[in-house]
């Protein structure tokens, strides 16, 4: 075949993800209910797609690994096998090796660990569970034919349909014929029906023929591994030839269980060599990896059908201009009202496209604290709730990592032992939750445990030791204290003991959270547990801005961030040590900055009594931005000023106002790192 | 330098091109020349938006059909005495390294066909900037073109791309 495969490399990966997440989930499940036929068969579904999808793209170790273990899994479907902790790990331990062999294929991963041992358990498993041995015959059986010359009989139904399936018998016997030299074949036309009957797209003839070849049998029918569920495919090598009446040695009807992955040490020598040539291919694949976005019909036809209702809307009011009087205003406004709705809808619908429910992100979290509650020596409950609340997409990727760190942030430092806990007159089983909601235009992740909380003192002492606050300074309020375990290089380490000494500390899920544009925020209870609050924006590409001139130019301030706006009075603005300028804003001093200095915007109002100050925060310090007056909230399109210019201190990006031009978007976070870069972190509360 | 890294590109470009198609444009007495390949469109000039903190040489930003285009003047960029915009000032926008740019000139001329042979090489002005923003001089009837490497025009280190690049 001279198709290139590759393209549709990337369809596969993603399924493949998916699978391997719907395969962790019910796996899982299984644990808690081994008896459920239900979810065996989910399983052994799962399975069986990933063997078939990773067959079809060459990626023969894939395929190969997957068989055994679907082989295993179809015993426990049929009941042969019993489900028990043991195979549970093994089945586990059998998807993380299909993750590590998927990320070689993606070109993720150099090499992945050996799938020798894992298959010989998994093969010893389903040994176990036929109480005879045959596959261990085959074994020996099978290397011995290998390299010989052997005489085969092959007959091939397919299925009359299986041209609309999108198979091509022609297709997969040229393959065969690749393999294999002598051949002799017999065509069955009798089924071929009269023109008048005749269906052009069906597939009337059969074949059967004799052959030989120096290929195993699982080589030779691997071509037609995807069509063996609906065609009759069988093999039957045989000792001598055919007119010699001879018995046959072996026999392999194709059927699931189909070759059995007894050939192992064949298949996995011919995979090793034709290694090389499959991974140059897939790392090129991997170049051209694009992002792409699976999206529900549902939503798309909803676009659709918006999209036709813009057009109506805009030939109407086509209609209503080219013929225009003034007594057709009203209608004109009532068309304009009737496309700006149809617009609106559509621009939701469109972001809509892009969120993605948070549980894409949440469904690693039942393995990870499987796993680490099995290192750790605790008992965890994991309780997740608002699943479904969705998130862009972008977010999501994003956030999975952070979110990972404070899970096990919670489960190394705040669960204890369940002695401790018992200690505390607390239930044995720790609890972590993971929340995500809706709030106020935000979404809001929490991550919370029931166990210890910080340490204060030992927070406390260590901000002394690194020299953020001096011995002299009194023990700082929670919210401050708590801050400090963002701070870079505070190490995890402070508090009590650490298990995985993983080089990542908060202020790395700091900053991940804050490049998303939103939050973090800690509260803790000492011996009642400690909740990590994340707020991050719906989206990322519309931001809900306040528009305010300075001078004569209009910018746009994130609404997120601003808490109040106010009109100084005289004497509210002073001027410190000579230089530095601080707004007093009800008892609170706060530094000032005039925005049209720090833009050099050719001042209107200089006086700050005659213009306005607006009061942002951003990681909890809030500073006064001295603007000429506010024009209006409005969403806002966020647009790169990066993709054809560069990064602007100050600016985060630009937007279309809507007469055309072009207005710049504040960016608050850099207005600190500008304005203020070697304040100290207590500057509010010292 | 990011120029530099610039330069084989266009190299290869120019020799390729045996007849290399130029849009010519005038700014103060001089009549300039960029590869027609390089130019998207042209439109008239529109008041843009100024970014703060950014060379005296950008104007500023434009929407140009929901993209967000950088505008540089050519007169700032050359140091050349500012003039009132009219009617004939144009923005030239071009595509420079995957990125819209557009650059404003005080008129658009035509489009020529520049056969190779009448290019002459830039004087030798050292390894300085001017050097490295000169494609090469042509001669056709009495007029001298100066051809710009538009690359090293709008991507060198005075615009401020290099940080970005």
């Amino acid at each position: 075949m001279n198709l290139d495969m590759t393209i549709f490399h990337q369809a596969f990966f993603e399924e493949a993800a998916d699978l391997l997440a719907e395969l962790e989930t019910q796996l899982l499940r299984l644990e808690e209910a081994p008896n459920d036929i239900e979810l065996l068969n989910t399983i052994f579904r799962c399975a069986h797609s990933i063997k078939g999808g990773s067959a079809t793209f060459g990626f023969t170790d894939i395929a190969h690994f997957t068989h055994g273990l679907e082989t295993l899994l179809d015993r426990l479907r049929n009941g042969q096998a019993k489900v028990s902790g043991e195979l549970t790990q093994l089945l586990l331990e059998s998807l993380d090796q299909l993750k590590s062999l998927l990320a070689v294929a993606r070109g993720e991963a150099a090499s992945a660990p050996n799938s020798e041992p894992l298959i010989a358990r998994i093969d010893a498993a389903i040994a176990d569970s036929e109480g005879q041995k045959p596959t261990i015959a085959a074994v020996a059986a099978e290397p011995e034919i290998a390299n010989e010359v052997q005489r085969y009989v092959f007959r091939f139904v397919p299925n009359r349909d299986v041209m609309r399936q999108g198979s091509d018998p022609i297709l997969m016997l040229r393959n065969l014929f690749e393999m294999v030299e002598e051949v002799q074949v017999r065509c069955n036309r009798s089924n071929i029906p009269l023109l008048n009957d005749l269906d052009p797209e069906a597939c009337y003839v059969s074949w059967e023929m004799e052959f030989n070849s120096i290929h195993p049998m699982t080589s030779l029918l691997e071509p037609f591994e995807f069509v063996s569920d609906e065609c009759e495919v069988s093999l039957t090598a045989v000792a001598g030839y055919w007119e010699d009446n001879a018995q046959p040695v072996t026999t392999i009807v194709a059927a699931p269980t189909l070759a059995d992955s007894a050939v192992q040490e064949v298949t996995a020598a011919a995979a090793s060599s034709t290694a090389p040539a499959a991974e140059t291919s897939v790392n090129a694949a991997a170049k051209m990896e694009t992002h792409t976005l699976r999206v529900s019909t549902d939503k798309i036809d909803k676009l659709i059908n918006l999209v036709g209702e813009l057009v109506i809307n805009q030939s109407m009011l086509n209609e209503v201009v080219q013929h225009f009087e003034i007594s057709n205003l009203p209608r004109l406004l009532e068309a304009v009202a009737a496309m700006e709705r149809a617009s609106r809808e559509l621009q939701e619908r469109v972001m809509a496209v892009r969120m993605l429910p948070i549980k894409h992100a949440f469904g690693r979290f039942p393995r990870l604290v499987r796993d680490l509650a099995a290192t750790c020596h605790k008992k965890i409950d994991l309780r997740t709730t608002g699943e479904e609340t969705e998130l862009d997409k972008s977010v999501i990727e994003m956030i999975a990592d952070p979110l990972t760190h404070l899970v096990r942030n919670s489960i190394d430092h705040g669960l204890e032992t369940p002695e401790e806990r018992i200690a505390c007159g607390k239930n044995e089983m720790g609890v972590v939750s993971l929340n995500a909601f809706h709030e106020g235009g935000n979404i809001v992740v929490e991550v919370s445990d029931d166990g210890r909380g910080l340490d204060k003192d030992r927070i406390y002492r260590k901000a002394i030791d690194r020299g953020l606050i001096s011995e002299s300074d009194p023990m700082p309020p929670d919210d401050v204290l708590h801050n400090f375990i963002f701070h870079p290089g505070f190490s995890t380490a402070a508090k009590v003991t650490d298990l995985s000494g993983r080089g990542v500390g908060m202020d790395i899920v700091k900053q991940a959270v804050q490049g998303l544009g939103g939050a973090i925020s800690l509260s803790s209870t000492p011996g009642h547990g400690s909740r990590f609050r994340i707020r991050l924006p719906l989206t990322m590409a519309i931001l809900e801005g306040l528009s305010l001139r300075v001078g004569d130019e209009v910018y746009i301030l994130p609404l997120t961030s601003i808490i109040e706006s106010i009109r100084p009075k005289a004497g509210d603005v002073r001027v410190v040590a000579g230089q530095t300028e601080v707004a007093m804003v009800r008892g609170e001093v706060l530094p000032l900055l005039r925005l049209y200095q720090f833009f050099g915007v050719e001042p209107v109002v200089t006086e700050p009594t005659r213009g306005l100050l607006v009061i942002v925060e951003n990681d909890g310090r809030k500073i006064a931005l001295l603007v000429d007056e506010l024009i209006g909230q409005s969403q806002v399109v966020i647009k790169s000023l990066e993709s054809n210019y560069r990064k602007v201190d100050g600016i985060a990006g630009a937007t279309i106002l809507g007469d055309g031009r072009v207005a710049l978007i504040i960016d608050v976070p850099g207005l600190y790192r500008n304005v203020m870069p070697a304040q100290p972190i207590m500057s509010t509360a010292a | 330098m990011n120029s530099n890294q610039v330069d084989p590109v266009n190299i290869q470009a120019g020799s390729t091109a045996e007849n290399g198609q130029y849009l010519t444009f005038s700014l103060g007495d001089e009549e300039y020349g960029v590869d027609i390949l390089k130019v998207q469109e042209i439109k008239g000039f529109v008041p843009t938006t100024r970014i703060p903190n950014s060379p005296h040489e950008v104007r500023g930003v434009l929407n140009l059909r929901g993209t967000i285009v950088p505008i540089v003047d050519l007169r700032r960029k050359f140091n050349l005495e500012p003039v009132e915009y009219d009617q004939f000032t144009c923005i030239v926008v071009v595509v420079v390294q995957e990125r819209v740019m557009g650059m404003i000139v005080d008129s658009v001329s035509e489009v020529m066909n520049i056969p190779s042979a009448d290019i002459q090489p830039p004087p030798d002005f050292g390894n300085g900037l001017v050097g490295n923003m000169l494609r090469g001089m042509a001669r056709t009837g009495d007029k001298l073109i100066i051809l710009l490497d538009i690359d090293a025009v709008l991507l060198g280190d005075s615009v401020g791309m290099a940080m970005a690049a």
